[in-house]
């Protein structure tokens, strides 16, 4: 069975800084895979790598068995248009920390604005999906709400309804909670709990160590900008085996 | 499958309510006595007869003004007035998004095109690029586009044209800023949020970025519609049929200059009143989904204002 992520020497500088030092690791289809690590680790960055938000200047990164923003011919390896980027992005969905909904739009028009604009669907089905999504997410009676008008659990939410309306096979989740009320971090975790049971593979990257731990099927913890200890979650989280990962778990834990 | 994710509770709609508790007991405090304010205006009110003193002892012949309010030939100048200054707007929009696209382009030929045409028309004063364009007659004899169009100079570059030109060209440098501003104003974020669920950069541009920067760039650009609509009285100087050239030509002939002045800066003033509304209402469209809560229409706040000045306590009423 092909990898769903699979990264192999993965390198990333900007300018003189090395963010990723070379970075290794396969996801498995149907994986919930949980990247930890204290700020400026690079975990944030090798996620917005996977999607092609940034460029890698070393190693190779494929998502379903497809180079992810090149093409290799030989010994050669071209650079996609952005017509060709856009299209591997399609079914990579992506929630950041910030949400980043269109504030001009309404809850169901964000989620329907991807199906109808790049899958060309009609809007009639778009926005039935979209009512169904919301709905699932638990914010049916929001569909006709603004942005600005719900709480950052809510517009969490929303974001990840309009994620998954591009039916993606893979989700990456960039610290979906960091930015939210406690109170309300709960409502967001349980909607990603429903996700995985369902089987959809998703990256996390996150802080939350209780959702690493009961959800998560592998967890990788990554120090300046390489993976420093990687296996079970419920292992690494209970007997972390390096000092770096004892220290950092014994200040967020 | 759905999965009910709100079993529990929905804790941001259930808040308490304050206004659930009784309401205080309203306080009765003498208020403070704003006597500098009473001073202000009565000064005001004494500089204001005063100038209306001295024009109602000047020698006007206030009735010129209303007879000729709607004379034939002050319509046609206003009718030219209001087409010059649409049609010079439409040629700085257009051209000017263009040229913010330009700018903001990875190209570096095509960003310091934009730069130099910006730095040149907003560095010189639209009165010369007016008398420049107009004047081109005298170094060009025709205008020759090939097989599409030839002709004498001198009858290619009517007054309108020269207007037009003169008034759209230099827009456009404004409007490009004024774009430049917007486009950049929006968060990196919405960009990243639309490439990442597979919308190409036009199409992020069109659907994401631009209908956000209309916030930004709606304001100043209803400014620049107001102002133009008076700069155009600058037309005068390409022998363009405007308001202004139509008040003066009837005041010559009439020996009624001043009332004539007087009537081009009523019509001038009714036209930028009716700008001012319109405007109004595209910036509270444009608000949408930004503000909680609209900002209140002129009616709602003279409706207030009436409310606190009855009330007494006026500190800065409005707040519907």
């Amino acid at each position: 069975m092909t990898a769903m992520v699979k990264a192999e020497g993965v390198h990333k500088s900007y300018g003189p800084v090395q963010v990723l030092k070379g970075i290794d690791l396969e996801v498995a289809p149907r994986e919930v895979f949980c990247l930890i690590g204290p700020s400026g680790s690079g975990k944030s960055t090798f996620l917005r790598c996977i999607n092609h938000l940034e460029k890698i200047n070393g190693g190779r990164l494929y998502v379903d068995g497809e180079l992810v923003g090149y093409r290799q011919q030989g010994n050669k390896l071209y650079e996609l248009k952005d017509r060709e980027v856009a299209a591997q992005r399609r079914d990579i969905g992506m929630v950041f920390q910030r949400f980043n909904l269109f504030p001009h739009m309404t809850a169901v028009e964000n989620v329907m604005e991807a199906p109808v604009q790049v899958k060309r669907e009609t809007k009639s089905v778009a926005r039935e999906r979209a009512l169904r999504l919301l709905d699932r997410v638990g914010l049916a009676d929001k569909a006709g709400n603004y942005p600005s008008q719900l709480s950052g659990g809510q517009q969490q939410r929303v974001a990840i309804a309009r994620a998954l309306a591009m039916e993606p096979k893979l989700m990456l989740f960039d610290e979906p909670t960091s930015a939210l009320d406690p109170e309300l971090v709960g409502d967001v975790l349980d909607v990603m709990r429903s996700l995985a049971e369902e089987g959809m593979t998703m990256i996390v990257v996150t802080h939350e160590m209780g959702f690493a731990r009961e959800v998560g099927d592998s967890l990788v913890f990554m120090d300046n900008g390489v993976v420093v200890e990687a296996g079970n979650p419920r292992d690494i989280l209970t007997n972390p085996q390096h000092e770096r990962t004892k220290s950092f778990l014994s200040k967020v834990l | 499958m759905t999965i009910d994710t709100d079993k529990g509770r929905e804790p941001e709609d259930e808040r308490p309510s304050a206004a659930a508790s009784t309401a205080p007991e309203t306080l009765k405090a003498i208020p403070v006595r704003h006597f500098g304010r009473w001073v202000a205006a009565a000064v005001a009110l004494a500089v204001l007869a005063l100038l209306i003193n001295a024009f109602a002892q000047g020698k006007l012949n206030w009735g010129a003004v209303p007879d000729y309010f709607f004379n034939a030939d002050i319509l046609k100048g206003v009718r030219n007035t209001i087409t010059i200054t649409i049609l010079s707007m439409v040629l700085g929009v257009v051209l000017g998004i263009v040229l913010a696209v330009m700018r903001l382009s990875k190209n570096p030929v095509t960003s310091a095109v934009a730069w130099f045409y910006i730095w040149f028309f907003r560095g010189t004063p639209v009165y010369v690029q007016l008398l420049l364009w107009f004047n081109l007659g005298l170094v060009f004899e025709f205008i020759n586009l090939g097989p599409i169009y030839k002709d004498y100079w001198s009858s290619f570059m009517t007054p309108f044209l020269a207007a037009l030109l003169g008034l759209g060209l230099n827009e456009a440098a404004y409007m490009a800023e004024i774009c430049r501003a917007g486009i950049q104003s929006v968060d990196e974020g919405q960009t990243e949020a639309a490439h990442a669920l597979g919308m190409s950069h036009a199409k992020t541009l069109r659907r994401v970025v631009l209908p956000q920067a209309m916030r930004v760039i709606v304001p100043p650009t209803g400014n620049e519609f107001i102002n133009m609509l008076k700069t155009t009285s600058l037309v005068i100087a390409v022998q363009y049929y405007d308001l202004l050239q139509s008040a003066t030509n009837i005041g010559q002939t009439s020996g009624a200059t001043v009332e004539m002045l007087i009537l081009a800066a009523a019509w001038y003033l009714v036209l930028t009143s009716v700008l001012s509304v319109g405007q109004f209402y595209l910036e509270r469209r444009f608000a949408r989904g930004s503000l909680r809560q609209l900002p209140p229409t002129p009616w709602q706040k003279v409706k207030a204002n009436l409310l606190s000045l009855s009330n007494r306590s006026a500190v800065g009423g409005g707040a519907a």
